[in-house]
């Protein structure tokens, strides 16, 4: 069986392709070390395993795990929440009928921070996910099930949404390749919403052509939401062997005198420099001016929009009702105070806040004019250089419990993600070494639609890294 | 900056009912995570237009076909009270 947990999902898939390995004995590989997962991983694992028809297509019949909030047919499907206790969707999200008719049946469903808001998985109603390097730290979040997972080779590969880094924080995390695409590659219909103008969904892979692979079943215009696009060309998996005259950027802002980035992250972010110029390309320090001010801008935007998305929860039409002897008002405020965690209040009450007659002006208004001034910093960047890089993460997975009682200290984790997600544009992370013994992340970004073009980059680096991920796989699971 | 009468004036208008340990705790966390935020007070940002999203797109339409929608006891499956065809919920007060 070790020879399973050895494969990619690329070679799983063209190892049942040749016929070497069966489908169904690769679905019962992963739906065994899912069962028997220590990490506390997984909200969801299938009891059976689907017919051959339902692994027929380009992936090959690799299972594939999906985040809580991803909508699933007759699957509790509870975004990390206790006010969605026991939801079974009456439809599956977008995604997720793609992969499946792609040929990657679902098998699992991870868990995650309670409506995507966190950067540990702490926030979950089902508890809080290990990470497999060391499971006295957290996997990072908001997609920490998936990330967990795929680290630990509990499955191939998973989807998760990033809204300000909860697929490449968690990736870095976990030592695994976590790529957001661009806003409005992909569908947003049926991924449980928590801000509308930054969620997206993306992939959560043991390398980067894996990621390649998946992304390639997912992009496209989906009629049922008009914010997607219809996806320029199509994705192929990539070849790039180095990266001869390619331009990095390395934003001052953002690597320069930044509080909190440790030195480790920092040694490995600049081998990963000094990699990178051994290869072709050129390094130089690059201006976002107003990205220092990201944070801000996304700590006013996503809980605004996250509040407005929230108020359907009131116990009428799903989930949770706790209702007292009184009026329905009372119903709506018991229901919401007993369903929601401690970080989603929080988040409301800063949204509501931001957006309440007064206030409106000067927190949301002035955030998305900042948010304008940020997209301006990266269009103009990217007239010099073909991609902006940054460690991942300013930190290496942290202890469980070290920041939960400190908000700021725990947002400060997406410093270097959020300035991405509010530009709308693509950016993945890549394994580039080991700080502490601890996995840290590379983050590439590039333009709208740029993904092929970061793929190949981040190709060509993952084989120059070579980092070893194995030993984590060993660990996660009985 | 944000005292328990600001804690409490919101927490009514996003229908959360916070208890005293709560609504203290809140108005410390939402202070000090304001204070971070402030700091985009700083910047000059006369003349810039809002980014409400990045995609720019207007009017996005579909054609006009009657498709078939959720039939209804579908659609009230997941409700925790249902009466009538329709969800229940109590009375609205006086």
């Amino acid at each position: 069986m070790s020879e399973i947990l050895d494969l990619t999902a690329a070679a799983a898939g063209a190892a049942v392709r040749s016929g070497e390995l069966g489908a169904s004995e690769l679905f019962e590989f992963y739906r065994q070390r899912a069962q028997d997962d220590q990490l506390n991983a997984f909200t969801w694992v299938a009891e059976a395993t689907p017919g051959e028809a339902a692994i027929d297509g380009p992936l090959s019949g690799v299972p594939l795990a999906v985040k809580d909030l991803f909508c699933t047919k007759g699957i509790v499907s509870q975004s990390g929440s206790r006010i969605l206790e026991g939801f079974r969707p009456p439809y599956s999200a977008t995604v997720v009928e793609q992969l499946e008719n792609a040929g990657a049946p679902l098998f699992a469903k991870t868990n995650q921070d309670e409506f995507a808001m966190g950067s540990s998985n702490e926030n979950s109603a089902f508890g809080p996910v290990f990470n497999p390097w060391d499971v006295t730290r957290v996997p990072g979040g908001s997609s920490g099930g998936s990330a967990a997972a795929v680290a630990a080779g509990s499955a191939p590969w998973a989807l998760g949404t990033d809204t300000g880094g909860s697929i490449r924080q968690p990736a870095s995390f976990c030592g695994i390749v976590g790529l957001k695409p661009t806003y409005g590659a992909v569908s947003r219909y049926g991924m449980i919403a928590f801000a509308s103008s930054l969620d997206q969904a993306g992939v959560l892979t043991r390398d980067v052509t894996d990621a390649a692979l998946l992304l390639s079943e997912m992009v496209g215009r989906d009629p049922r939401d008009s914010t997607s696009l219809e996806y320029p060309g199509s994705l192929v998996l990539p070849t790039g062997r180095d990266l001869s005259g390619i331009r990095l950027g390395v934003p001052e802002e953002l690597t320069e005198g930044v509080e909190g980035i440790e030195p480790g992250v920092r040694a490995v972010f600049d081998d990963a420099l000094r990699t990178a110029e051994s290869m072709g390309a050129t390094v130089e320090t690059c201006r976002l001016p107003h990205a220092p001010h990201a944070l801000s801008a996304y700590y006013l935007i996503a809980p605004a929009e996250a509040s407005a998305n929230l108020s359907r929860y009131d116990g009428v039409r799903f989930g949770l009702r706790v209702e007292g002897d009184g009026d329905l008002k009372e119903m709506y405020e018991r229901t919401r105070s007993a369903g929601f965690g401690p970080e989603v209040k929080r988040r409301i009450m800063l949204g509501t806040y931001a957006l309440s007659s007064g206030y409106y002006d000067a927190y949301y208004g002035r955030a998305q004019r900042v948010r304008t001034k940020i997209a301006e910093d990266f269009n103009t960047a990217f007239e010099s250089f073909d991609f902006i890089v940054t460690p991942t993460s300013p930190s290496v997975a942290f202890k469980l419990g070290a920041r939960t009682a400190d908000p700021l200290a725990m947002y400060l984790s997406d410093y270097f993600t959020v300035p991405m997600s509010l530009a709308g544009i693509p950016a993945i992370s890549i394994p580039a070494g080991l700080s502490e013994g601890l996995p840290v992340g590379l983050q590439i970004a590039g333009p709208a639609f740029s993904e092929q073009r970061i793929l190949e980059a981040a190709y060509a680096l993952e084989g120059a890294f070579a980092f070893d991920a194995s030993g984590a796989r060993r660990s996660g699971s009985k | 900056m944000i005292d328990r009468d600001a804690v409490l004036h919101v927490a009514a208008l996003a229908r959360l009912e916070l208890n005293s340990e709560e609504v203290e705790r809140m108005a410390a966390e939402l202070s000090a995570v304001l204070g971070h935020i402030e700091k985009i007070s700083e910047l000059d940002l006369e003349g810039v237009e809002p980014t409400s999203r990045v995609v720019e797109l207007e009017n996005v339409l579909r054609p006009d076909i009657p498709q078939p929608s959720l039939p209804v006891e579908v659609a009230l499956a997941q409700a925790p009270a249902v009466s009538g065809g329709g969800f229940s919920v109590p009375g609205s007060g006086a």
